[in-house]
């Protein structure tokens, strides 16, 4: 059964976390959805040292799984790749540092879309990650690996990364919570570049009171981070159950055409219990955001071109043989990156190279403007907006993995966020099939207390975060 | 006299300077005192590129940037930002360089050197920051080579590079720029150019209206002149035997003192530049004046206070202040003993000992001089032992007194002298007799034997005299 | 769209070697996408200033102070090849 934090907390001052962490340890040894790439082998002496110890920390005691795209002393982190086979950062990222200094116990690093690029957790070097609620479904991605665990009851909580709707996707397809900060809310110190204008560290987890306990600890100021903005902001002051007078926008183009009638139908009822519960609602229009996909995967794909240069076989990672180093280079790219990573990286150098500049990548910016100013529109008027997270619920492994576009396709109600760096949210709404769908709320920059208190008053109020894999109420 | 640049030569630089006199690097913390350390031993996540890292751009790198374009009477730009330069190669740990590209920090200013015909104005286009890559040693010859080897310690460093138009009309006048160059950049305390590496240029050339043609890899001033040198002599022949030169890029072998071509597949460049996400924008045009205000003298203006202040010919001042070392130097001298002096001491004598040597300014003590210049002026030795006791310390070391006491230099007079005069004058009569023929240069002759006598240490001068004296007395 | 040259060209920009059926596979694929991306052709971005950065920041600088290094070992720790306290790798040319 998946737990909380607070649940958690309970059974360590019950009996210690060491017991609690041999029975995630367990747990994890039993999986058979493939979540994790590779399992803490100190959790228990951390674990053990808690119980000797006297971490007074908010997560003390308190098991977590990374995504492996996320920076771990001592540990692997490969980003679900060849490439990054065998490599063992000696830093760890900003928000690791944070988690330790609270005394949560790191339980390993979980699966993910290669280098964060896909939406299915498929293209991972280390296989496929299953849905726990239907083992022949995706998980969703790129984070697939972090909502899959805490979907299965193998953590409580992990980190993911959304660079385009990363965690709030496999949150919905795993109906658990994903948090997308504002862009600057959390140090990517650490964090392996996908595409750094759009990307943000998030938190996962089975209730929205966890996602706020997480990112009080993750979300402090951090210098290293050039583009992480210094605000004082406490999280869990947020988690009110009182949305009245609460104004939601529903954008109109995050509906219709596209969209699963059941998802949407979900999302209507989850609207209807806010109403209920004493907000208001009004039809809004974000006009961009037919635009917004491609302009997407521009900017995605070509700040990836030059990220993913650095993977050449010198200073780490395999090494393919090449009779001098720009042949070493070469072949070690291409026999170590899978073939969606090198689509990415072949497109993303297309759209900045000489005579095509101006007209995808520049051309993708200015549409970022467009798609930005439809948000920061709309949110004169309204507090917050809700639509659904995904298109469909999770699709059949294999489905989608033929047709690059197709799977582009599903982003299209989270990149958006991404392009504008506002705030957004996935909480469970209901299941449409046997399988969960997400709410996805998304706030003003900086406002994580206006979703936050949306999403914890709905939860507070409705059942669908107690349907679990195992057990649907 | 205006230079006529027969062969219409036009030369431009890039100059990459690197800020060493940085306590650490342009993105990250590590220290910029490598130079005599272990390679990869000042390296970092983000100095060695590792996945995660991020840069964080040092503060006073960007200032030392506008004290140099303000030196170069540039323009500082209201708002600049970084870009990624994209390229492939085993030196640039994350596979691009950070640079600027469209709007660098600093545009528009000049140099005036001492060109063919007396002074030349060389504008600068621009100037920029950006990170220098790290360092390869090839195993055996580039193109032959068994394997590389990379040290990331200079990865990183702060380097700012000025580019100029292509003002120069011969190699020397280039050798002239770099320099002066290298004196301002001194005088800024931005940079120390005695460390390996500190300053690396690419030339390019072109002439009578031909194709560009741009030389890398060349590390020192001296090898600028000759690398150009070269590379007109090699234009000229290709052209008398009827070949065209073509734009390409060359590499200067400095032990053969030829420039290569590099035309290879790895040389095809398309850059991809796009601004550098993980760092925001720079506005510090509210810097600029409080810059301005705490910018040191610069060699120029020094060179024209030497003059005012210390009543020294230009000849001298130029001379002194070519270099901000002997600059200070020479002001330290100058306070304990006469200006004027001092001068024709440090920028005749000492500057010459020293480059015999092929030595610095440091080799030498403010007080060792001080006292030379002492004893000469209060007649204790003569001027000669002076020059002396200076080639003694810097090849022998010790102190002038002891050097003066050892070699016994204390300047002779009265019956020594006198007693030398005579015995001269009577051990070389065909001297005497041509003399007194009217054979004026015999005279430096007997001079000289009595300074051999002497041991050097009688006054040449007062020698001279003496003798037409003792011979109108005694001889005519 | 894109013709198999040109893939072959970005391959060899990006340092990936591909295969001619590759190549000519890619071509496909990738057309396809850019044929998709293609469709910003509509939106009328006359006077509308790129957005490269979404955090309004500006100026953020760290001072002129050394912090530690790694050490040697854990420098040269995940490099397939080294010599010396050097990472080694294939000639350049």
């Amino acid at each position: 059964m998946p737990e909380t934090i607070k649940q958690v907390k309970e059974k360590i001052a019950n009996s210690s976390a060491e017991d609690v962490i041999s029975s995630y340890l367990e747990k994890i040894r039993r999986s058979s959805i493939n979540g994790f790439i590779y399992v803490a082998e100190n959790a228990l002496d951390q674990a053990k040292a808690i119980d000797s110890g006297n971490n007074g920390g908010a997560l003390a005691g308190v098991p977590i799984a990374i995504k492996d795209n996320i920076s771990t002393i001592g540990m692997p982190t490969t980003c679900g790749s060849k490439i990054l086979q065998g490599y063992v950062p000696p830093y760890d990222a900003h928000v690791i540092e944070r988690l330790k200094a609270e005394g949560a116990i790191i339980l390993g690093k979980v699966n993910m879309d290669e280098f964060a690029m896909g939406t299915s957790t498929e293209t991972s070097y280390y296989g496929p990650t299953l849905n726990p609620w239907d083992t022949e479904r995706v998980p969703g991605g790129s984070s697939g690996g972090s909502a899959a665990v805490v979907a299965a009851g193998e953590a409580p909580v992990s980190l993911g990364s959304d660079t385009g709707g990363s965690v709030r996707c496999p949150a919905a397809f795993c109906g658990v919570v994903g948090l997308k900060p504002t862009y600057g809310g959390v140090s990517r110190y650490g964090l392996v570049s996908y595409a750094n204008s759009l990307e943000q560290i998030g938190p996962l987890a089975n209730s929205v009171e966890d996602i706020a306990t997480l990112m009080d600890v993750i979300g402090t100021y951090d210098h290293r981070d050039s583009t992480c903005v210094n605000r004082d902001i406490n999280y869990r002051s947020s988690l009110e159950d009182d949305v009245s007078g609460m104004k939601i926008g529903i954008p109109k183009e995050y509906f219709g055409e596209g969209i699963d009638e059941k998802v949407e139908e979900k999302v209507w009822d989850a609207i209807g219990k806010f109403e209920e519960l004493g907000a208001t609602y009004t039809e809004i229009s974000l006009p961009n955001t037919k635009y917004a996909l491609a302009a997407y995967y521009i900017i995605a794909m070509s700040e990836a071109s030059s990220n993913l240069a650095r993977f050449d076989g010198t200073r780490y990672g395999p090494r393919s043989e090449g009779e001098n180093w720009h042949m070493m280079a070469s072949k070690t790219r291409h026999e170590c990156f899978g073939a969606e990573v090198q689509r990415r990286i072949l497109l993303g150098t297309y759209a900045l190279s000489a005579g095509y500049h101006d007209k995808y990548y520049l051309k993708a910016l200015k549409v970022r403007t467009l798609v930005k100013e439809d948000f920061d529109r709309a949110f004169s008027d309204v507090d917050v907006m809700m639509a659904p997270t995904m298109p469909s619920p999770a699709f059949k492994l294999g489905e989608k993995m033929e047709d690059p576009l197709s799977l582009y396709l599903s982003d299209v109600n989270t990149v958006p966020v991404n392009l504008s760096g506002v705030p957004s949210i996935s909480v469970p709404c209901g299941l449409a099939d046997g399988l969960p769908v997400g709410l996805q709320i998304i706030g003003k920059h900086f406002d994580e207390a206006g979703i936050l208190k949306a999403a914890y008053t709905f939860e507070k109020n409705t059942h669908h975060h107690m349907n679990t894999a195992g057990e649907v109420i | 006299m205006v230079y006529e640049n027969p062969d219409g030569v036009m030369i431009g630089l890039e100059v990459h300077v690197q800020l060493n006199k940085l306590n650490s690097k342009l993105f990250c913390g590590c220290s910029t005192d490598y130079h005599n350390d272990e390679p990869n031993t000042h390296v970092c996540p983000v100095c060695m590129g590792l996945p995660g890292s991020l840069p964080v751009l040092n503060k006073k790198a960007v200032e030392y940037a506008i004290r140099i374009g303000l030196a170069l009477n540039c323009e500082i730009i209201e708002q600049t930002q970084f870009h990624r330069k994209n390229y492939y190669y085993p030196d640039l740990p994350k596979g691009f360089q950070t640079t600027q590209y469209d709007f660098p920090i600093v545009g528009n200013g000049k140099i005036v050197i001492d060109g063919e015909d007396g002074e030349h104005v060389v504008r600068i286009t621009r100037a920029h920051m950006e990170e220098d890559p790290g360092k390869l040693m090839h195993i055996g010859h580039i193109e032959k080579s068994k394997g590389t080897l990379i040290d990331y310690n200079r990865s990183g460093m702060a380097l700012v590079e000025i580019v100029t138009e292509p003002d120069m009309r011969s190699p020397k006048e280039a050798r002239r720029f770099l320099d002066k160059l290298r004196n301002i950049l001194e005088y800024l305390d931005v940079f120390n150019g005695t460390l390996e590496g500190a300053m690396r240029v690419d030339a390019n050339i072109s002439i009578g209206g031909g194709d560009r043609i741009e030389i890398k890899n060349i590390s020192s001033h001296k090898g600028a002149e000759r690398a150009l040198l070269y590379e007109i002599m090699r234009q000229k022949n290709l052209v008398r035997r009827g070949g065209t030169v073509v734009m390409e890029t060359r590499h200067f072998d400095e032990a053969r003192g030829v420039t290569i071509s590099m035309r290879t597949k790895e040389e095809e460049h398309d850059y991809r530049y796009f601004p550098e996400p993980d760092l925001v924008p720079i506005r510090v045009s509210d810097w600029v004046e409080g810059i301005r205000e705490t910018l040191p003298e610069l060699p120029d203006a020094r060179r024209k206070r030497f003059v005012s202040d210390y009543n020294v010919a230009d000849t001298h001042a130029k001379a002194l202040t070519s270099d901000i070392r002997v600059a200070d130097f020479y002001e330290s001298v100058a306070k304990e003993v006469d200006p004027v002096i001092a001068a024709a001491w440090v920028a005749d004598i000492l500057k010459g000992e020293l480059n015999y040597r092929d030595l610095g300014i440091s080799a030498f003590k403010v007080e060792d001089l001080v006292e030379i210049i002492d004893l000469v002026t209060s007649g204790k030795i003569t001027e000669k032992s002076g020059v002396d006791v200076i080639r003694t310390i810097l090849d022998e070391g010790g102190s002038p007194e002891s050097i003066v006491e050892k070699k016994g230099l204390i300047k002779v007079e009265g019956d020594i002298v006198s007693q030398a005069i005579s015995e001269s004058l009577k051990e070389n009569p065909e001297a005497l007799q041509d003399f007194l023929a009217g054979k004026e240069k015999s005279l430096n002759f007997l001079v000289g034997q009595v300074m051999k006598k002497t041991r050097g240490r009688a006054d040449a001068r007062s020698v001279r005299e003496l003798l037409i004296h003792e011979i109108d007395e005694k001889y005519r | 769209m894109i013709t198999k040259e040109e893939v072959e060209h970005i391959g060899w920009l990006s340092r990936i070697s591909l295969t001619e059926e590759e190549a000519v596979k890619y071509a496909t694929e990738l057309s396809s996408v850019l044929d998709y991306f293609n469709q910003l052709d509509e939106v009328d971005t006359s006077g509308v200033d790129p957005t490269y950065h979404v955090a309004d920041l500006m100026n953020v600088f760290r001072e002129d102070e050394v912090s530690p290094s790694l050490p040697q070992e854990e420098v040269l720790r995940n490099a397939a090849e080294k010599k010396e306290g050097y990472i080694k790798g294939p000639r350049i040319m």
